[in-house]
């Protein structure tokens, strides 16, 4: 059996992985899987969590230089195959796509929760504000307060313009 | 600055107490942060690691937390420098093999440390002494809100704080005890322990972090996920298993004492005669049997004797503190001989544990405080 990568020599190094009902085979040279790192079979069944497709499929496309690459820092998905670590903050977005899936299996969600820089938490503080003015202001309406209403109509109308201005 | 001029002693500082210490040996918090628009150390030209080193570290010496701090660059320490700090659970091992473009800033008491470049650009982490996690995270939130003025984070709205490692990302904090669990080890009840408190969402780790082993019955306990659960909710989580930990290991060092008394003292009593009579010994072996010393210690079967006396021989029986001690390069062979005359001299004033436990306070030995 020829390796799957480079298509030469012999595949000596053989993968299979079973994730539910799907069972997946890649077939590599001792070369080719060092070099695309899935001789530790932990750093490949996260390469294949993060791609959540065939991983010979993906390493082909890899091959064929058609993968993604970040406009920021120039790291690519199978560069992150190799180390498990991303090349720059702006990567998140480069690979948002393919994360998404992975960030689900490690972590309790895929929303932050918990401390944001100073200026972010003000922008986070009056949007969350926005939304409770804007639930009372329903509710007011519903029960026909239109007192309460105006003031709160008032008071969504700074808050946006709060929001909307840079920070003072 | 010479690192071991501003290192506090492993005599003083085996003598810092803290809530619980009797099984938690120290508590951690520590953040992971980087600079926006800049590459993760890992993928980084060293020009430009050097850029966010050069960055980063008048930022951390200007807080005035850091004040006196020790400050330096990784290439300028030596590998011994380096090993005496990871044997002090003060930078990572990843960290100790960093060189030109990664630094340290240490504070005075070493409760505050951060590592410059090591997985991401910046790692910084309160110590704390016995269980004291809340403090711990305040203390390191404090700093990184001092920080988060002079230093440009990256940080999304909906992934929070953007590390080089995805394990990481949101909040960046690793909450982490270090335990002492030797009763549960004895007991083999471990096992059920670790898998339920991995089925929890937290990791439990050998004595040097990720990837070692439990060498000395100590074990960290930490949380995992990052994203989607706050700061405080993750210490207070873990707080919470942390105390049933503590219980069980309570429960099992009294049930052992009571059931199969003869079982502990022969394993201390063994302990005790190894260190004390041994003419070579391992690092590893040393820290094994200082274990169920400490332990004899906590079950007051070493009357007299101050758990602050094996708290220090742990630290100094390891590889690099212990070639510290000596000017000439010593080999392996040599540093257990060595290791072993060390040992059997901090014993020599104690006796032989008791058979049965004394009651606390009755004098059979002064302190050996050195």
């Amino acid at each position: 059996m020829l390796c799957c990568i480079c298509k030469q020599k012999e595949a000596t190094v053989h993968l299979t992985q079973i994730t539910g009902d799907k069972m997946q085979k890649v077939d590599l040279c001792e070369e080719c899987a060092k070099t695309k790192g899935v001789n530790d079979p932990t750093g490949f069944s996260l390469a294949d969590l993060l791609l959540g497709l065939g991983a010979s499929q993906e390493i082909e496309q890899a091959a064929g230089g058609g993968e993604v690459r970040c406009p920021k820092c120039g790291f690519t998905q199978g560069d992150f195959k190799k180390s498990g670590r991303l090349g720059c903050p702006e990567c998140y977005k480069t690979f948002a796509e393919a994360l998404e899936g992975l960030l689900k299996t490690m972590h309790k969600g895929t929303r932050h929760v918990g401390k944001a820089p100073e200026a972010l938490r003000q922008t986070r503080d009056l949007s969350d504000r926005l939304k409770t003015l804007q639930k009372r202001l329903a509710k007011a309406i519903e029960v026909e307060d239109f007192e309460q209403a105006a003031v709160l109509r008032d008071e969504i109308k700074m808050t946006t313009a709060r929001l909307s201005s840079p920070a003072p | 600055m010479d690192i071991h001029a501003f290192l506090i002693s492993p005599a003083e500082s085996a003598q810092r107490k803290g809530p619980f210490d009797r099984i938690v040996m120290s508590s951690r918090v520590r953040l992971a942060r980087n600079i926006r628009g800049a590459a993760f150390p890992g993928w980084a030209k060293k020009p430009e690691r050097i850029k966010v080193l050069e960055m980063i570290r008048p930022a951390v010496i200007s807080l005035p937390e850091m004040k006196d701090s020790f400050s330096e660059n990784m290439d300028s320490l030596s590998t011994l420098d380096k090993q005496i700090l990871v044997e002090r659970h003060l930078i990572s091992r990843e960290h100790a093999a960093k060189t030109a473009g990664s630094g340290l800033v240490l504070n005075r008491d070493e409760t505050l440390c951060f590592m410059i470049n090591e997985e991401d650009h910046l790692r910084m982490q309160a110590l704390r002494p016995g269980l004291q996690l809340k403090q711990a995270w305040t203390a390191i939130d404090q700093a990184d809100s001092q920080l988060e003025k002079r230093l440009e984070y990256a940080f999304a709205a909906d992934l929070g704080y953007l590390t080089a490692c995805p394990t990481n990302l949101g909040t960046g904090i690793r909450v982490s005890a270090m335990l002492h669990l030797p009763g549960l080890v004895l007991a083999e009840q471990i096992n059920p322990i670790i898998s339920s408190v991995n089925k929890l969402g937290l990791a439990v780790r050998g004595l040097y972090g990720e990837g070692t082993e439990a060498l000395g019955n100590v074990f960290q306990v930490s949380n995992q996920m990052t994203l989607g659960e706050s700061e405080v909710s993750i210490v207070e989580r873990l707080e919470k298993v942390l105390s049933q930990i503590i219980e069980h290991e309570e429960n099992a060092r009294a049930s052992l004492i009571e059931k199969k008394p003869k079982i502990v003292y022969n394993h201390i009593g063994r302990a005790y005669g190894i260190l004390a009579n041994a003419h070579s010994i391992s690092s590893k072996e040393t820290m094994n049997l200082l274990s169920l010393m400490r332990l004899g210690v906590d079950l007051e079967l070493f009357p007299g004797v101050d758990r602050a006396l094996v708290e220090q021989m742990f630290m100094t029986t390891q590889p690099a503190h212990l070639q510290k001690q000596h000017s000439e390069k010593l080999s392996a062979e040599e540093r257990d001989v060595l290791r072993a005359d060390m040992v059997r001299d901090a014993l020599k004033a104690v006796s032989r544990p008791v058979a049965k436990p004394s009651a606390p306070g009755s004098a059979g030995l002064d302190k050996q405080d050195k």
